[in-house]
């Protein structure tokens, strides 16, 4: 399989499936946060980390959004994203501080706890944040020129395929730097890792930021996308569903979390029309079925038959 | 803040740890044998829950004018649905992933309760349950001029404590508890010595089971449940379990107490803070202590 053509063709797919049905482009703009947010738990995945509070950043690069675009209404779509993405990722460093001092469970559970808190006290601070009803994010100008709806979305579309395909470009490179080798090392043996003259500690942190770079990054175009930022943003459900969208994909390249998100957004579609009742139900038989079968992932199981094919 | 309302607070919060204590208990008792932080323990608890609620409304509809027999029927609750439910989780699912790294564990009891979620909603669908008969009929007492209900404040935390004693003296005095312990030092030697790790594991599992879905059943009656009540429970009780350090049974007892305590004050100081109050606990804890408030270091663990 050729990354860099497969690429390509699927940028092409999405942006003409996205301009030829214009009702699509919400959603794609979607599944595409939900493959950048699962890019981002890959990461630290990729040492053995798996977290289940993550979709926190999201929530947080949201709200800034919000609240910037409240403060600021004639501030441009771009700098809402950087803004908000920024506060994000600082916000992800100091989080990170405290939590690679965790492996394993703790490091999974205590994401969740701190996301249950800000999921929590945003829905209680009702005077700041309007509760669980959220903030409405009036649609801004994007580069520069205020648009109606549909060019808003294509023009966000877009921008949303360019991030992805940068964000995915970076994770591939950064895995092969040392600093990602490290993280590989870091699941196999952390005592050596540290005999080696790495700080565990500072690897793991190095990842988490990143890590919460993507997350932030996809919640803040989400923001936009939705015009409306509530609390649900950062729920373990949305946590969840990004472990599980890790997992399906695969961490071992940067195309496993969008593939992994793109099955997601479309088996959500199908089952919210035919089997609403047992949408959870269907995930986890999935997530079983991709453990047992394939517990690397779809591009886990691809990489595996072309190396077959090759020897 | 004045008195009767500290009273207040503090009769909800003994009331409120008992029932997070039985939860906790449960979580913190299978992970110390069996290694495995159960997600899906959320789920025993909802199921016990709901389960006390359909067949003590059973009972009512048919005429029972037999509080112990409402009340018994509760613990019947529990008792089928932590044997039931635990006994497919190990069985049916655990039991194949023993040797797997912890974290494809987590994932996997993720899978179940994502499952046992829809499968709540299919049988007792999305309107709340609730069971409050029983709290009546017990009537109430007087602490200090305010009047709160037996059923809060003397029923679940007596139970709470009997939960406490008969582990503890199942732990250290009858032979299956002493090899239990044993997993819990090193399952490889007590297995060579003749312990038959895999029961072991099946019974704790049951146990710890009953446990979680005994939380529920007993909470019932006083509180209502709806979705997501599973959710919320386990990453309650994984704070207590976190902040006592996990494996410790004393220690969960009283960092439940704190806990509950802390929160139930919450509610008349501070009610925005509430729900956040035992995360921000468990998170100042393991700034200072990152292993949790009573883990001595890595010795026996349960």
């Amino acid at each position: 399989m050729n990354y860099a053509k497969t690429t390509v063709f699927l940028f092409s797919l999405v942006l003409a499936l996205g301009l030829l049905f214009p009702w699509a482009k919400t959603i794609i703009i979607i599944g595409l946060c939900y493959g950048l947010s699962s890019l981002g738990v890959a990461l630290p995945a990729r040492s053995g980390q798996v977290s289940f509070g993550h979709a926190m950043f999201s929530c947080v690069a949201a709200y800034s959004v919000a609240f910037i675009a409240k403060a600021f209404p004639a501030t441009d779509a771009l700098v809402l994203v950087i803004a908000g993405t920024l506060l994000s990722t600082a916000f992800a460093s100091l989080i990170g501080l405290f939590i690679v001092r965790y492996r394993g469970i703790f490091y999974g559970m205590l994401n969740l706890a701190v996301s249950m808190v800000i999921v929590a006290l945003l829905g209680k601070l009702y005077s700041l944040t309007g509760g669980t009803d959220g903030i409405r994010v009036d649609r801004p100008a994007i580069f520069g020129v205020m648009t109606e709806r549909g060019d808003f979305e294509s023009i966000l579309l877009l921008f949303t395929l360019l991030v992805a395909v940068v964000a995915g470009w970076f994770y591939q490179r950064f895995i092969k730097s040392a600093s990602g080798e490290a993280l590989l090392g870091l699941k196999s043996n952390e005592t050596r890792l540290e005999y080696l003259g790495l700080s565990a500690h500072r690897v793991l942190w190095v990842g988490y930021v990143i890590s919460g770079l993507f997350v932030s990054l996809a919640g803040a175009i989400f923001a936009l996308a939705q015009g409306l930022v509530t609390p649900d943003i950062g729920s373990w459900t949305r946590s969840g569903e990004l472990v599980f969208i890790t997992v399906l994909g695969g961490v071992s390249h940067s195309l496993g979390p969008f593939v992994g998100a793109a099955i997601f957004e479309i088996v959500k579609l199908t089952a919210a029309a035919y089997m609403a009742g047992v949408w959870q139900l269907l995930l986890g038989v999935t997530l079983l079925i991709v453990i047992v079968v394939a517990p690397n992932g779809i591009m886990g199981a691809f990489e595996k038959r072309n190396k077959n094919k090759e020897a | 803040m004045n008195l009767d309302t500290l009273i207040l607070g503090v009769a909800d919060g003994i009331s409120y740890a008992g029932l997070l204590f039985l939860v906790s208990l449960g979580l913190t008792l299978i992970f110390g044998v069996l290694g495995v932080l159960n997600i899906a323990h959320g789920s025993l608890y909802a199921f016990g829950g709901y389960a006390a609620s359909s067949i003590t409304s059973f009972a009512i509809q048919h005429g029972t004018e037999s509080t112990p027999l409402l009340f018994l029927s509760l613990i019947l609750a529990a008792l089928i649905v932590g044997v039931l439910v635990g006994l497919i989780l190990e069985m049916g699912l655990l039991r194949y992933f023993h040797k797997k790294d912890p974290v494809i564990k987590l994932l996997i009891t993720f899978a179940a309760f994502l499952i046992f979620e829809d499968i709540q909603k299919l049988i007792w669908g999305t309107s709340p349950y609730s069971a409050g008969e029983i709290v009546t009929r017990l009537g109430t007492v007087e602490i200090f001029d305010v009047v709160y209900t037996v059923y809060q404040i003397i029923v679940i935390p007596s139970i709470a404590l009997i939960a406490y004693f008969s582990l503890n003296y199942f732990l250290k005095r009858t032979s299956l508890g002493r090899q239990t312990v044993a997993i819990t030092h090193n399952s490889e030697v007590a297995s060579a010595l003749g312990v038959n790790v895999n029961k072991i594991g099946t019974i704790v599992f049951i146990i710890g089971a009953i446990f979680g879905a005994l939380g529920g059943a007993l909470a019932v009656p006083v509180s209502s449940l709806s979705p997501g009540i599973g959710a919320e429970t386990i990453v309650v009780s994984f704070t207590v379990v976190a902040t006592a350090g996990l494996g410790q049974i004393t220690g969960t007892l009283i960092t439940a107490l704190l806990i509950g305590l802390a929160r139930s004050i919450a509610v008349y100081v501070a009610p925005e803070f509430e729900v956040a109050i035992p995360y921000i606990i468990m998170l100042a804890v393991l700034l200072v202590r990152p292993n949790g408030l009573f883990t001595v270091a890595q010795s026996r663990r349960i």
